[in-house]
């Protein structure tokens, strides 16, 4: 279908393109790769009166290290989360779930702050980014705020970002030493939505696991942190014991969605098969 | 509110003045009726429509004319006039790698773009560069053929030529 018209415009700064939110009596819709928004124009499923294209602000763009964070600008398509080589070692997570988003040509246009603000529930970005314990940078009329991850994502489709504010950036903590990760996903077809996914970072110590952070998606309404899993595997090694017990631990962190197609059981079930597949193959980053 | 966009299309400079709402494949088709861009889900899924904006792969229903303003768009068309991919399409008629003919001007697209970077890829590789793009006939395995027998023609043309050189 053909979307239903709207009027355009390309904003040149942040507070361009809230100003133009604001005077659009708040009907307009932020464009950054456009490549969730315009489907659902096609679709009908909205039908803004004005679209702002971020796409040509500075702020949003770039890729940068600074203070131990890797900071990176809202616009960053996801071509660069497979391909940049700051992205690769600061933010592995990112890296590591490119492969999995969409397909080569989406991956071209589609942005990290476009996947994250959308917050599909399937998607892969903001799983990997409440494991890596990112914080999102948010501009509103008031100012400036970091919001971490946890609590970004809200709902389906909801996220801390109210409506006329502008996802700035994302923000990463740097691997420490002895880092490791782990992503993998189940879908019916290569590029397809997740039926269940999972991003793991931790750190390997003598001691055994530290800072286990694990975040499951397709398995609720947003990325689910599985905290009884997490508690399972702090300070053991990995090994088949720990893994089953990270596996067990799943029935009481997911509460996952019930429809006739895909029982809750059957997801619970893929969720640790899953878990226990990342977890058995995690990879040392740092 | 209607829009004046600038942008080169082919190698041409294109003016025209759209609505915010046409997508860039409305605009090839419509506008400048080159109806090689195919129109298949209108939403990113099927690759039908893959045009080369700036140089890389992206899907025309999913881009805005008004967004492509100032850009280089490269269509089927201008990849077919030009030359660049006769190899890959004579492959594709030999290798019986289309049939009805609607999917292949999108898997020509991924399959020069994957080309392009990558002179020598694997089945696997190749069928990642093209999973995005449906094709409803054929079943995917003579596109991949086609795609890997130009990889290595190319390859091999190029060892003739370096071993000419060589040998001057």
């Amino acid at each position: 279908m053909k979307s239903p018209a709207f009027d355009y415009v390309r904003a040149e700064s942040v507070a361009d393109a809230m100003s133009a939110y604001a005077a659009a009596d708040g009907d307009a819709v932020y464009l950054s790769g456009g490549h969730s928004v315009m489907p659902s124009l096609a679709l009908r499923l909205q039908a803004p009166a004005l679209l702002i294209d971020l796409s040509n602000i500075a702020a949003l763009s770039g890729i940068s290290l600074d203070d131990g964070w890797l900071r990176i600008g809202a616009m960053t398509r996801h071509v660069q989360a497979l391909n940049d080589p700051l992205i690769a070692v600061h933010a592995p997570l990112f890296a590591a779930a490119a492969p999995f988003v969409a397909h080569p040509a989406i991956r071209n246009r589609g942005t990290l702050g476009g996947s994250l603000a959308h917050a599909d529930p399937a998607s892969e970005f903001p799983a990997a980014a409440v494991a890596m314990q990112a914080e999102l940078e948010i501009a509103s009329s008031q100012g400036i705020r970091r919001v971490p991850a946890d609590d970004f994502f809200v709902d389906i489709y909801e996220t801390a970002i109210e409506p006329g504010e502008v996802l700035l950036a994302i923000h990463v903590p740097s691997p420490v030493a002895g880092q490791v990760i782990g992503f993998d996903e189940i879908a019916r077809r290569r590029g397809d939505y997740a039926m269940v996914g999972a991003a793991v970072q931790a750190v390997s110590t003598d001691a055994g696991l530290e800072d286990v952070s694990i975040a499951l998606f397709s398995v609720g309404n947003h990325p689910v942190r599985a905290r009884k899993a997490q508690a399972a595997l702090t300070g053991r090694a990995i090994d088949a014991a720990a893994i089953a017990d990270a596996q067990a631990a799943l029935e009481d962190d997911l509460n996952p969605p019930d429809d006739p197609q895909f029982p809750a059981s059957m997801r619970l079930h893929l969720a640790r098969v899953l878990l226990g597949r990342v977890l058995a193959n995690l990879e040392a980053v740092a | 509110m209607k829009a004046d966009i600038t942008l080169t299309v082919n190698g041409e400079a294109v003016r025209e003045t759209v609505e915010p709402r046409t997508s860039l494949a409305d605009l090839l088709r419509d506008n400048l009726r080159l109806t090689g861009t195919h129109l298949g889900c209108e939403m990113g899924a099927c690759g039908a429509c893959l045009v080369l904006l700036d140089g890389v792969p992206v899907h025309a229903c999913l881009v805005l004319a008004v967004q492509a303003d100032g850009q280089k768009v490269e269509t089927i068309e201008g990849l077919n006039e030009s030359g660049q991919i006769e190899d890959l399409q004579k492959t594709f008629h030999d290798r019986n790698a289309l049939q009805c003919g609607f999917c292949t001007n999108g898997m020509l697209m991924s399959a020069h773009a994957l080309l392009a970077g990558n002179s020598d890829p694997s089945r696997d590789e190749i069928r990642d560069a093209l999973s995005g793009n449906y094709c409803r006939c054929t079943g995917y395995e003579a596109i991949v053929d086609a795609i890997s027998a130009t990889a290595e023609h190319r390859l091999s043309a190029e060892r003739r030529l370096s071993k000419m050189k060589g040998a001057q």
